[in-house]
Parts: structure tokens; sequence; C-alpha cells
């Protein structure tokens, strides 16, 4: 079981391509099982269109302290040990505040902390026709614990890889370089960076690899709406050589894949033909190559 | 408009917060006001790369750590017992303490019964703060790569609200946590979204992140290209206000990578940011404050 083997697509800032590219090569690798770990905002699950949800698991967040007003004799010891100021001068938990540490439900001499865990998300298993097994989360807007649900999504994509054969994990990150991101990326085999030629896109590109690197993971590069700006991509392409990342091509600027967003509809499958396309094959091709030294 | 909180969300990223928020704090600036910038998106901040400010102090961003002196402690596990996030793990003969899980709530600082647990620091990023184009003021914080805990880098650049001003707050894409700490205290929430199944998508759920926290909230469409019924459609059914436009454009994508501010090369799109402000007066209108 330690053969299976994870790629995880990720960006460091938002909007570059993650989901457009991982929804193509969805539809090219065989024998795989696809994740989104994007548990904030998903949308892999647009474009795969599951068939049919196979499980779904409930996914519960962190703690939450609420006051017993009953039994509150306004002591303050919760007001002075609370680091978040979550507190009020009337001793109701300000619920976003509150990180669900617990000291005042522990530090209460009167007992009148309620602490208790609620439902933060689900996961679900899903077929797909074609694309294999797919997992994906939907955190309760506004919670917490991303990195958590996460955790459980890539858990619950291994056990279905285990269970289908499957030798490939293929991972829709989420943006970002935090607990999500982090959650998303450890333990996995390549990172594919998806990134934009522009100055905010080098600026965060930057961010991930050194990310990547932090946690001992190969990464690799895409350079997505290529043709916006040359004098970034060769900039891009100088510094995948000086930290020695894989280089796996360039996706030009194609008005087709707004078309296909439009419709959520993989590239590969709305404009087979497109150059955008032909370049994400190549893409697939030269990973299909990197996938059997990893 | 003193005083008062914008923020910019958008659920799904790259839909152009930071674009549609330098480019307000650069009219409202330009239109003498006093605006502070604040880019809470510390993760990945991006608004310094169009605004350029001058900066002229950084300051390291610390949370609290325990610190456990092995001499004192009887490995009773009190201190892993209860800490929520895992972040120490008592051992025959040691106790292991897990940094970067810890949310620095001194819970085990107080429950140890051998006071064998003080408050240490340790840092997770910095704050910056700098001086940019007609005397707006900026803020952000740069998380530490490799450090999970965003919230508190978060909660520290809020401590930096200036008096007075009218703060441009850029919040991080995603709809949990670290969107509700940038968002809790906002006086008007601005959308920012594309005409796409998946900017309506990811729009939905910020959109119910901000009125569970009860904000007034304007939709600003970015990259339109024609009309996306099912965008009109929710919208229209939410009686949620459209404030702002922006056309689908190569020059401005042009423009964008080239790290500009887009009024400032291309002041053609000042009448789009002129109804910004003043739908966003009329949202705030509806709470506390007018123009």
């Amino acid at each position: 079981m330690t053969h299976i083997k994870e790629i995880v697509v990720v960006s460091g800032k938002g909007g570059t391509g993650k989901t457009s590219l991982t929804g193509a090569l969805s539809s090219l690798f065989r024998d795989k099982v696809i994740a989104d770990c994007d548990v904030d905002a998903a949308n892999l699950h647009m474009i795969l269109q599951p068939e049919e949800v196979l499980q779904t698991k409930e996914f519960t967040g962190g703690k939450k302290a609420r006051i017993d007003p009953d039994r509150c004799t306004k002591c303050g010891i919760c007001r002075e040990v609370c680091h978040y100021d979550a507190i009020s001068e009337d001793f109701v938990v300000d619920t976003v505040s509150c990180e669900g540490c617990g000291a005042c439900y522990f530090l209460c001499p009167a007992k009148a902390v309620n602490f208790s865990t609620r439902l933060a998300g689900y996961c679900y298993v899903c077929s797909t026709s074609g694309n294999g097994r797919f997992v994906f989360a939907e955190l309760l807007p506004g919670e917490e614990n991303s990195g958590k649900l996460v955790a459980m999504v890539r858990n619950e994509t291994r056990t279905e890889a285990e269970k289908t054969g499957s030798n490939l994990i293929l991972i829709d990150g989420p943006p970002g370089i935090g607990c999500p991101v982090i959650s998303s990326i450890t333990g996995t085999h390549l990172a594919v960076v998806v990134t934009e030629p522009t100055p905010t896109g080098i600026h965060d590109l930057k961010r991930i690899v050194e990310l990547a690197h932090h946690f001992q993971i190969k990464a690799a590069l895409v350079i997505n709406k290529s043709d916006i700006n040359p004098q970034y991509v060769q900039e891009m392409k100088q510094y995948c050589e000086e930290k020695g990342l894989i280089y796996l091509g360039e996706i030009p600027y194609e008005t087709q894949i707004t078309e296909a967003q439009k419709e959520a509809k993989a590239i590969l499958d709305f404009a087979p033909e497109c150059v955008a396309s032909r370049a994400i094959r190549e893409i697939y091709t030269k990973l299909q190559s990197i996938l059997e030294e990893l | 408009m003193r005083d008062t909180n914008i923020a910019f969300a958008s659920g799904k990223g790259g839909t152009g917060k930071t674009t549609v928020a330098v480019n307000l704090a650069y009219f409202l600036a330009y239109s003498q006001q006093q605006v502070q910038y604040l880019d809470c998106d510390v993760e990945e901040p991006n608004g310094h790369i169009f605004l350029k400010p001058e900066m002229d102090l950084k300051t390291p961003a610390k949370l609290m750590v325990p610190v456990i002196d092995q001499k004192k402690c009887t490995f009773c596990g009190e201190c892993s017992a209860h800490c929520q996030f895992n972040a120490l793990v008592t051992l025959p003969k040691n106790v292991l303490l897990f940094p970067e899980l810890c949310h620095g709530c001194g819970l085990c600082v107080r429950i140890c019964p051998e006071n064998a647990i003080t408050e240490g620091e340790r840092e997770i990023g910095y704050i910056e703060n700098g001086r940019a184009i007609h005397g707006i003021e900026f803020i952000h914080g740069v998380l530490n790569v490799g450090e999970p805990m965003a919230g508190p880098l978060i909660q520290e650049v809020k401590r930096q609200y200036k008096k007075q001003y009218v703060r441009i707050i850029d919040a991080p894409p995603g709809t949990s946590c670290p969107v509700v700490k940038t968002i809790a205290d906002a006086d008007a929430v601005v959308m920012v979204t594309e005409p796409t199944p998946f900017g309506l998508h990811d729009l939905k759920i910020a959109v119910s992140v901000a009125k569970n926290l009860g904000k007034p909230i304007g939709v600003a469409i970015n990259r339109q290209n024609g009309e996306f019924p099912p965008l009109v459609t929710y919208l229209l059914k939410n009686n949620l206000p459209v404030i702002m436009v922006l056309p689908e454009n190569r020059e401005i994508a042009r423009h964008y990578s080239m790290g500009n501010i887009l009024l400032q090369t291309l002041p053609i799109y000042i009448d789009q940011f002129m109804e910004l402000a003043v739908n966003i007066g009329r949202l705030l209108g509806k709470t506390k404050c007018r123009w």
C-alpha cells in the first residue's frame, strides 16, 4: 500500500487555475482517486459531476465555550484567563473570537461553562462516470479547523485508493500557505504549483515553493496564462532552475477556458484541440514519466 | 465615511479582491480621504505589490508558547490531557511540545499543579507599516512559511487600526476562520466575484458567512463578459446589490500583470470606483455611517 503516489496541485495565490488543471488531469490519468482539499470553497465536484455519493461522513470541529447565565457568579475568572478577549463584560462568549481552548471551562469555579463540539462539515466519497472515485468535503460557512477536515479527506482518499487498488491520488489543494495547505501537502510525493506570470503570481509562487521545500516535498511548476507577460515567464523559468524545480510547461491564455468554466466543464472535453488542451496533454505526458521516478 | 471598516472578501481566490481594494484605497486617498489599507491575507499578502509603500517599521508578531521546566515537571500529564490542540505530549520522562499546534491559550500554564510551566514566546510572522501614494497608511502581516497559525497574526494586523480613517481591509480567500476573523468587525463587506459557476458557488458560501455575522453586503462583479444569468438570479433572489462591475478586458489584465494601480495607468475606470464608493456609502447608511 505504500506504492500509492500522491500528487497535490497548489498555487499560493488563488484563481491561477488549480481546479481547471486538476479537472483536466482527472480525465487523463487512469486508476486514480481524486480529492478536493479546498474544503472552504470546493469547486472540483462541479467539473467532475459525481454520479453517486457512496458515503457521507460528518465532521465535528473544535469545541466552543458557552456560559450558562443561571450558574455564572460573575466572578470574572473566565475573562481573566481568556487570551482571546472572547468573553464580554456581561459574560457572553463571542463564538468568533473563541478559539476553543477550554481555559474558561476548566478554570470556572462555578462550573458554569458548557464546552461541546458541534457539526462543522461533511466529507463525501463519490463515484464519477469515467473518473473513478472522488472525495471532497464542505466545511460549514465560517467554521474552523479546515486543516483537520483536509486530513479527513486525505484519509478517506487513501482508504478508497487501497480499496480500489489505485496507485495514484490526485489532490486539488486550497490557496494560501497556512493550515489547510500544510495539511494538504504533507506526505505527498509531488507538489504541482500552478502560477501566472504576474507580480503577485511570482510573489506567491516563491512562498508556496518554500513551503513545499520546508516539508521536503518535490515541487514542479506550471505557468498558466503564460502569454500575459513574457518577462515574468522568463523570471519564473530562471527561478525554477535556481531552486531545482521541475518545469512542467506553460498554458497560454485561452478564452475557451473561461467558456468551459461557464459550463463547468473540463477544458479537454470542452475544446480538446485548443492550444490549452494540447499544452495540458504535454504536461500530463511529462507528469507520467516523473511519476515513474518518484 | 471616517472611522469605518470596509472589508473585501470573495470565497474563491483570484477574483480580484486585491485589485478592487487597492484601487478603492487609491481613489479615496486621491479624493482627500484619510485611508488606511490593511492586508489581512497574511498567507499571501499582495497589496504592497501595487501600492508600493515605503515601509518604515517591521515588528515581529509573537504568540505565547509554554516553556516547561523539566526539573519541576513530574510528568503527571495534566497539561497534555487538557490541551485541546494536541500540542503537548507527556512521555514517562519528558513532555514534548509541538509549537506549530499551540494556539497560545495559556491553559497549560494555569493547570500545571507543579507550576512547572511558564509563558514564553515564538515568532509566527511579522507586521510591516508604511506609507503609500497619496498618504495611504499601509499595514500588512506576513506569516512565516511553514506556520499554520494565520488567525493570531490577522488579529495583530487589526490591532493597528487608526482612528478617524477609512480602513480598507483585504481578506484572504476561503470561507473559514481567517475570513471570519478578518470581517468580524467590518461595517460593510464587499464581495468580489467573477461570473462563473465556481465564482458563484463560493460567493454563496462567503455571503452566508457575512450574513451570519449580520454584515451589510455589496457585490462587485469582476471580469464581466456578458451577463451570467445564474448570478443575476441569485443576487436578485437574495436582495444583494451589485455595487460595481469591471469588464473582462485584456488591457486590465496586462496592467495588473505589470503591478500597476489600475486607476493610475487606466484612469478611464475611475467612474466604476466612484460608483463603488457611493454604493458603499449607501450600504453604510444602513448601519451607522454616512459620507
